[in-house]
């Protein structure tokens, strides 16, 4: 069947400046491009990606929308159409990569941070101390001490297990298999010298990360792939995975395909057969479920390491976290409706779950309420994008965030979204050899923990603007929050008061 | 009486004076020391703490009361008698003082806590706890009444003006106390009302401070956690009950619960000897929310002690002086100079390192 799609972007190569080096073909994962006596583009297969453009020694790339595709409507708008034309082509549930990319409110852009002036002193980060160290895991309500007869004090309640992070930042669980091991690489590396955390997602962890342990969440997920005891026990965190944020109540596909040697062996399952995980997991049906596989892995890790279950925000998202809560769990990682994804249905990611800021401060809200929030570290995801949200997200009451689009980006992502393709450009969401190989790990690691440092930098002067010189007095401190432009419901889910208030 | 304004952030004067050998002292000391600084305030708020006043009656609650009217003393009168055999009824004595205008009714009540009512409780409670309620009670349900004070054998007197101007008003000279602290409000956005002055108090715990609490939103919601209202539209109410969370209700030594409040920097807990990095990173965990952020100094006094500390990069001053038996603390030098002309030493309180004078052991 010929397509009536037509094409998304134009490639334009400028011949006066195209000095016919070719390494624009090479460079596009997507064979978009060709040679035949000059550069010549296929329109149809660009998707963007911005490769062939970044790499070109002469700046002869440009890449435009399509500008005469479609007769502007706003109803039936080009999304719209080209989505139907290709069901109509295909019969098929459309796929997407990456987060939700519709135009719903983003609530940290209507947020905005105080500052200090005249009653209370402002703080210089480079002259004062600025604290962003952050613990995770269940705290008690309060601590016995014992005081021997020499008056020395000592700490009579055994804490549960906690988990330090330098800056309240993870890299948010992303699978070998929905990235290259050379990203993983990258994102573990990267924790390591940050002082942070990066997370396996569900793909097992390869043998070539076992090093990095003390820098690693391990995740189990529905299709368990990868899990054994020592598995559990070779990260500093183990995480129940129930949902994702693009794709709530959904599970994955690893097409075979994509199933390597070295992913077979990583995730414990025969060389190119299909990696189904479930939508729900088998073994949970109920929160009591929960709360018995939250302690077999306690039981599996010697009660030595928190136990965090991810889920994704839906409209019920505070009474489910309090569940969880009580169900044992020592972190909450929270996933927005905008949270990232390696392949979802693309009617899944744009309609489904709730927006990261309003079930933040709800589950926040509902937590307190029940007098229950020391027993939780909150970790805030899904659509984290600068220093500026991550502390509108400390202020609303998260103890972390997890970044995982922003971390690819910093690996050279241009958020062309496909990467359930396979094809990824920038070897990150690929398992090519040859695309995989252009990623090096150790200038990825460079490029994160450059990242990593900028924002503590700038969350340090944030903190030092409040007049305040760590993180724990803004954690959860809506006071130093308000709003413009959203209305009084929002401003009461929010906890937030309206600017001028 | 109760302002409609959110949150009054202040500048502000302090000082304390205590005798270790549990000596009274009349009021005419800490009057003038705090007059010395007066231009620290703005006349919109002036208070005093003292103990040691009331040892005829030292065995009762001391009630100080605020009242807008006299239903509202009739309301909180027949609440209290549920609970409480009122031995004694009384207006506070004041003065005619210029400057001090539109007081509210004040009145002091001696307690004591009818035998039966916590054994007839729906639930086992402690005594302290249960006077706790009957404060929080007070303030926030029985409209127009509020306690200034509710400890046993000590008082609070505060209200609207200059400090000095308050001394004079409540007769302070004719009171003997072994600790007085004092407090002269600067509030920087609105106007100040009488139940706001400083001394905050729960039970025989007080607190007058002088800075901003930059944290004070979390604190706030922190202290929600534990049934705690904040309603007193200023921040040194989250000292008096961060300090009442956790030493009453969590039994935390003082030393250590002022290292939750201006906790020391991970960069000296890192350089610790194991056990105290342990009790202190513990601390931090789980007490970070009580993290007093922002400048402040404070006097916070018990019947047994007053303590003075900074927050953890000293942003406001704190001087401290002892002269024999008598150990001073203010937010001047000259304000401690002025009563004592030649102590025996004068130094500046450290950042985040409290400074606590206790009351010799028999004393009292």
């Amino acid at each position: 069947m010929s397509t009536y799609l037509p094409p998304e972007f134009i490639h334009r190569i400028d011949k006066d400046r195209c000095r016919r080096c070719k390494r624009c073909i090479l460079n596009c994962g997507f064979n978009a491009l060709s040679f035949q006596d000059g550069i010549v583009a296929d329109h149809s297969k660009c998707v963007a990606c911005h490769r062939c453009a970044t790499y070109c020694p002469e700046m002869a790339i440009t890449i435009e929308k399509n500008p005469l595709a479609y007769k502007g409507n706003a109803l039936w708008t080009s999304d719209v159409q080209k989505n139907i034309q290709k069901q109509a082509e295909t019969g098929g549930i459309l796929l997407t990569g990456m987060g939700n990319d519709k135009p719903y409110p983003i609530y940290w852009d209507n947020l905005l941070i105080d500052a200090c002036q005249v009653t209370n002193p402002s703080i210089d980060p480079l002259r004062e101390p600025m604290e962003l160290r952050t613990y995770l895991g269940r705290k008690p309500e309060g601590l016995e001490f014992n005081t021997d007869a020499n008056g020395e004090v000592s700490l009579k309640t055994q804490l549960e297990p906690q988990v330090k992070l330098d800056v309240p930042i993870i890299f948010a669980p992303m699978s070998f298999g929905s990235i290259s091991l050379n990203a993983q690489k990258a994102l573990a590396k990267a924790a390591e010298q940050s002082g942070i955390l990066m997370n396996t997602g569900e793909g097992g962890l390869h043998k070539d990360l076992a090093p990095y342990g003390k820098n690693i969440i391990v995740q189990v997920a529905s299709g368990r792939f990868g899990v054994d005891s020592k598995y559990l026990n070779s990260g500093v965190i183990v995480e129940i995975k129930v949902g994702q944020g693009a794709k709530p109540g959904i599970g994955g596909h690893l097409p075979g395909e994509k199933v390597s040697a070295e992913i077979s062996e990583t995730r414990m399952v025969p060389l190119g057969s299909d990696c189904i995980s479930p939508a729900p997991h088998h073994d949970i049906y109920s929160i009591e479920d929960l709360n018995q596989l939250i302690f077999a892995i306690k039981e599996a890790t010697n009660y030595e390491k928190p136990v965090s279950v991810k889920i994704a925000a839906v409209h019920n998202v505070a009474a489910i976290a309090s569940g969880i809560v009580r169900a044992g769990a020592d972190i909450i990682y929270l996933d927005g409706f905008r949270g990232g994804t390696g392949a979802a249905p693309n009617v899944i990611r744009d309609n489904v779950g709730i927006p990261i800021e309003l079930a933040l401060a709800a589950v926040d809200d509902r937590l307190r309420q029940e007098g229950i929030r020391n027993r939780a570290s909150l970790i805030c995801a899904g659509g984290i994008r600068n220093s500026g949200d991550i502390a509108k997200a400390i202020a609303l009451g998260a103890d972390a965030v997890a970044i995982g689009t922003s971390a690819l980006i910093a690996l050279g992502c241009h958020v062309c979204q496909k990467c359930y393709t396979g094809n990824c450009s920038w070897g990150i969401a690929t398992q090519r050899p040859e695309m995989v190989r252009r990623l090096d790990p150790e200038v990825g690691a460079e490029r994160l923990a450059n990242l990593i440092h900028a924002w503590a930098a700038e969350l340090k002067e944030i903190l030092g603007a409040l007049g305040i010189n760590s993180i724990e007095s803004l954690r959860g401190s809506r006071e130093r929050l308000r709003a413009v432009g959203l209305n009084q419901n929002v401003l009461d889910i929010l906890g937030v008061k309206h600017a001028g208030r | 009486m109760r302002g409609v304004f959110p949150r009054i952030p202040s500048g502000c004067a302090i000082s304390g004076m205590m005798s270790r050998k549990g000596r009274r002292m009349d009021g005419e000391a800490i009057i003038n020391s705090i007059a010395l600084m007066h231009d620290r305030s703005n006349g919109l708020g002036g208070g005093f703490a003292a103990y040691g006043i009331y040892p005829q009656y030292k065995d009762h609650y001391a009630f100080h009361m605020m009242y807008d009217s006299e239903a509202s003393k009739k309301t909180t009168k027949e609440y209290l008698e549920k609970y409480f055999f009122i031995d004694q009824s009384e207006p506070l004595p004041v003065r005619k003082t210029p400057g001090i205008t539109n007081p509210p009714i004040l009145w002091r009540y001696f307690l004591k806590l009818r035998e039966e009512v916590l054994v007839n409780a729906n639930e086992i409670i402690q005594e302290d706890d249960f006077i706790v309620s009957i404060v929080m009670h007070i303030n926030q349900k029985i409209d127009g009444a509020f306690v200034a004070s509710s400890g046993k054998n000590m008082g609070a007197f505060k209200g609207v003006g200059y400090p000095e101007d308050i001394g004079r008003f409540y007769r302070l000279e004719d009171y003997e106390a072994y600790i007085w602290t004092s407090h002269g409000r600067f509030p920087t956005n609105t106007p100040g009302w009488w139940g706001g002055a400083h001394p905050f108090t729960l039970l025989d715990c007080s607190v007058v401070h002088n800075g901003e609490i930059s944290s004070y939103g979390i604190n706030k919601r922190y202290l929600e956690m534990f049934g705690y209202k904040c309603t007193l539209q200023t921040d040194t109410e989250v000292v008096a009950y961060l300090i009442d969370l956790m030493s009453r209700r969590h039994k935390l030594p003082f030393n250590l619960i002022l290292t939750a409040l201006a906790a020391p920097f991970w960069k000296t807990v890192d350089k610790m000897d194991p056990k105290q990095r342990e009790v202190l990173e513990a601390i931090r965990m789980v007490y970070g929310s009580a993290l007093m952020n922002g400048p402040f100094s404070i006097i916070v006094a018990n019947s047994k002690c007053m303590i003075g500390f900074n927050d953890r990069i000293k942003l406001r001053p704190m001087v401290a002086a002892e002269k024999d038996d008598v150990l001073y603390m203010a937010s001047e030098e000259s304000a401690i100079r002025v009563i004592c002309d030649s102590p025996d030493r004068v130094w500046a309180v450290d950042a985040g390192q409290p400074l606590i004078g206790v009351v010799e052991e028999g004393a009292i």
